[in-house]
């Protein structure tokens, strides 16, 4: 499986993610610029963390009018994963690829460290290798994770199982503790915490690789089957 | 040429985390008159003559980027700017 790592200026969390997918995983991966007009090489994308454009007016404001955007977005249409991490996130919300929207940390700070996340839905192609209402550790570094959205836009979150994981406890603010959210086809996953950072015993843990597991188990099965 | 002045801010139902800050030092200085502080931001925009209408591009604008309406609202003034 081979999958694109969206640099942006500004991205710094790329090469986390190049190392997560090409040596731990053992799946191919390639960076792409910004401002690059084809992805139809590519069975999976990954928008990584960062702060395009320097998180100048709002963070992933001026990132999601990239060039590249228009193929992520075509890339989500069919059907391919979709992964924004961090700031990846946060471009996908700007641009309207997930509902609502990451603001300020409650307490102002931005705050790393290692989080306990619980796994609310093991049932999407992001999650299949977890075991559902599980607690993993994953790191998080993020100033503006605070994730805002409407009472409709939550039942409808609700309704649709559309809430991956959540804060163990309360961590910057997020409405219900909500750390990441998928799309309602299922193909397109934000979160905060950063699996990519969570691949190897010597840097504190592989509770993220499970999920990169799950992608391409997902994609090795339906291709299989089309096959 | 015109001069935009762009105001946003974060909508009322939303809490702003910043804005509640400044007011816990402005009460802590003894201003204690000072019932809520709402941060925001303030861009000028300066735009060329041009066919279309301004308040639907200055729209356009704020809708597409300048804010986001999920958590923000803006308001702006338009200036005539008499060129040299």
């Amino acid at each position: 499986m081979k999958f694109a790592v969206i640099v942006f200026p500004g991205s710094n969390c790329d090469l986390d993610m190049y190392h997560a997918i090409k040596d731990e995983l053992g799946e191919e991966a390639e960076y792409v610029w910004h401002d690059t007009h084809d992805l139809s090489g590519y069975d999976g994308i990954l928008l990584p963390g960062g702060f395009s454009y320097g998180d100048y007016l709002r963070a992933g404001a001026i990132a999601r009018f990239s060039g590249v955007m228009d193929e992520v977005r075509k890339a989500a249409e069919a059907g391919k994963p979709v992964l924004g991490v961090c700031n990846g996130f946060q471009i996908l919300t700007e641009a309207g690829l997930l509902p609502g929207m990451l603001m300020r940390n409650k307490n102002l700070k931005f705050t790393c460290g290692t989080v306990s996340l619980k796994v609310e839905n093991a049932n999407t192609l992001f999650t299949n290798e977890y075991k559902e209402g599980k607690e993993i550790r994953i790191p998080v570094a993020h100033g503006e994770g605070n994730y805002y959205c409407d009472d409709a836009t939550y039942q409808h979150l609700q309704d649709n199982n559309q809430i991956v994981f959540t804060y163990a406890e309360d961590f910057n603010g997020s409405r219900n503790n909500i750390a990441g959210i998928i799309n309602e086809r299922g193909n397109v996953l934000g979160m905060m915490p950063h699996p990519e950072r969570a691949v190897s015993d010597l840097i504190g843990g592989t509770d993220g690789l499970p999920l990169f597991r799950s992608i391409v188990k997902q994609w090795r099965e339906s291709h299989v089957s089309h096959a | 040429m015109k001069k935009v002045k762009v105001y946003v801010t974060l909508r009322e139902s939303v809490l702003d985390p910043q804005g509640s800050a400044v007011m816990g030092s402005l009460h802590k200085m003894g201003y204690d008159e000072v019932q809520d502080v709402r941060i925001g931001k303030y861009l000028e925009l300066v735009i060329g003559d041009s066919e279309r209408d301004v308040d639907a591009l200055v729209d356009e604008l704020c809708n597409r980027m300048l804010a986001n309406t999920v958590i923000e609202d803006y308001r702006y003034e338009i200036e005539e700017v008499v060129s040299q």
